[in-house]
C-alpha cells in the first residue's frame, strides 16, 4: 500500500502545496520568524530586503494576476498596485498571516477590482458558479462497463517534478494547461498548488466556501492531470 | 468495493484528508490492491508536486528599478 500521501521537497522561493491531510486548523499560515525579521528589514528601509522580496514575487504576483484580467499589460499594472499597497500597509502588519498570504490577498483583491472596472469580472462570489460541474477527472471511455480501468493509466515511472520540467515540451504544456482553466479553477490551482497556501487561506482570499474551493481545486488538478498525460503518452 | 472510476474522483478528497473514516477506508483498501490507480495516485501527486516547482518569469529589471524607486521615495 501507498504510504506516502505527503508531497514534500521545499524549495524555499516557491514551497509546494501541502497535499498531506488538511484540517481546518487556525494560524496554518501565519507569520515564521523569518518574516518578522523580514518586516523589520523592510521597515528599517534596507533597500536589499525589499528587493529580494520583488524578486521573488513579482513574476509569480503577475501568473496570479493573469487569473482575473484579460491580458498580460494589465496584469503587470495590478501588480505595481500591489507593490504600493504593500508599501502603504507594511507598518501596520501584524504578522497574522505570512507574508506571502498577505500580499496575495493584497493582490486578489486589487485584481478582482481592476477586473469588475474593465467588465472582466470573475465571479468569485461564494456562490458556486458554472465552471464548478466540469468534465469526469478521467475520460469514462477509459473505463470497462464495470468501472474498473479499461485503458489504464501509465505510471510516470522515471520521472521527478524536476525531470519533467527540464522538458520544454511538458513544461509548456502544463503553463498552457493552467491558463485554459476556467477563471475560478486556475485562481484556486494557482494559489494551493503552484504557490503552496493552505485550503482555509485560499477560502478566505478568493472568498469562497471550503466544499467549493475542493471542488474547483478537483476539476483543475483533473484538467491538468490529463494534459500532462497526453503530453507523455505521445512521447 | 470502490470502482477504479469512483476513485478517481475521491482522489483530492483523499488527498485533502477530507474523506470520511469509511471512504478513507475503502479508498485505500483498493489502492492497495489495484496497481493500475496506485499509478493514477502516484501520477496526480506527481502531477501536483511538478506544478509546485513550476517557476514564474523574473522580473523585468525595468519594473525592478521603477519599484527600487518606489522604496526609496517611502523610507523618506
Amino acid at each position: 500500500m501507498d504510504r506516502s500521501d505527503d508531497i514534500r521537497g521545499a524549495t524555499p522561493r516557491n514551497p509546494p502545496a501541502k497535499v498531506g491531510v488538511h484540517r481546518a486548523t487556525g494560524g496554518a499560515d501565519s507569520a515564521t520568524p523569518e518574516d518578522a525579521a523580514l518586516i523589520e528589514r523592510l521597515l528599517a528601509g534596507d533597500e536589499a530586503a525589499f528587493a529580494g522580496l520583488i524578486d521573488g514575487f513579482h513574476g509569480r504576483l503577475v501568473r496570479l494576476a493573469r487569473t482575473f484580467v484579460k491580458d498580460q499589460a494589465t496584469a503587470e499594472e495590478v501588480v505595481q498596485d500591489t507593490w504600493v499597497g504593500v508599501l502603504d500597509g507594511l507598518r501596520g502588519f501584524e504578522g497574522r498571516s505570512a507574508i506571502k498570504t498577505w500580499i496575495f490577498r493584497i493582490l486578489v483583491n486589487r485584481a478582482k477590482t481592476r477586473g469588475v472596472r474593465e467588465a472582466r469580472s470573475v465571479p468569485f462570489s461564494g456562490l458556486p458558479g458554472l465552471d464548478d460541474v466540469g468534465e469526469p477527472a478521467v475520460d469514462p471511455s477509459r473505463f470497462g462497463s464495470d468501472g474498473m480501468w479499461a485503458d489504464p493509466p501509465r505510471r510516470w515511472e522515471d520521472d521527478t517534478p524536476e525531470t519533467l520540467l527540464l522538458r520544454e515540451e511538458a513544461r509548456g504544456r502544463l503553463e498552457q494547461a493552467v491558463e485554459d482553466l476556467p477563471a475560478r479553477q486556475r485562481a484556486v490551482l494557482v494559489l494551493r498548488d503552484i504557490e503552496g497556501v493552505s485550503a482555509d487561506e485560499v477560502c478566505n482570499i478568493l472568498e469562497i466556501a471550503d466544499t467549493n474551493q475542493r471542488v474547483l481545486l478537483h476539476r483543475a488538478r483533473s484538467a491538468l492531470h490529463r494534459a500532462l498525460d497526453r503530453c507523455l503518452e505521445e512521447e | 468495493m470502490l470502482t477504479c472510476q469512483e476513485l478517481t474522483e475521491l482522489v483530492t478528497d483523499y488527498l485533502e484528508g477530507r474523506l470520511s473514516l469509511w471512504d478513507r477506508v475503502r479508498f485505500r483498501l483498493h489502492v492497495g490492491m489495484c496497481r493500475h490507480c496506485r499509478a493514477f495516485l502516484h501520477d496526480r501527486k506527481l502531477a501536483i508536486e511538478t506544478l509546485g516547482k513550476l517557476p514564474a518569469d523574473p522580473i523585468p529589471p525595468v519594473v525592478r528599478d521603477e519599484l527600487l524607486e518606489k522604496f526609496r521615495g517611502w523610507k523618506r
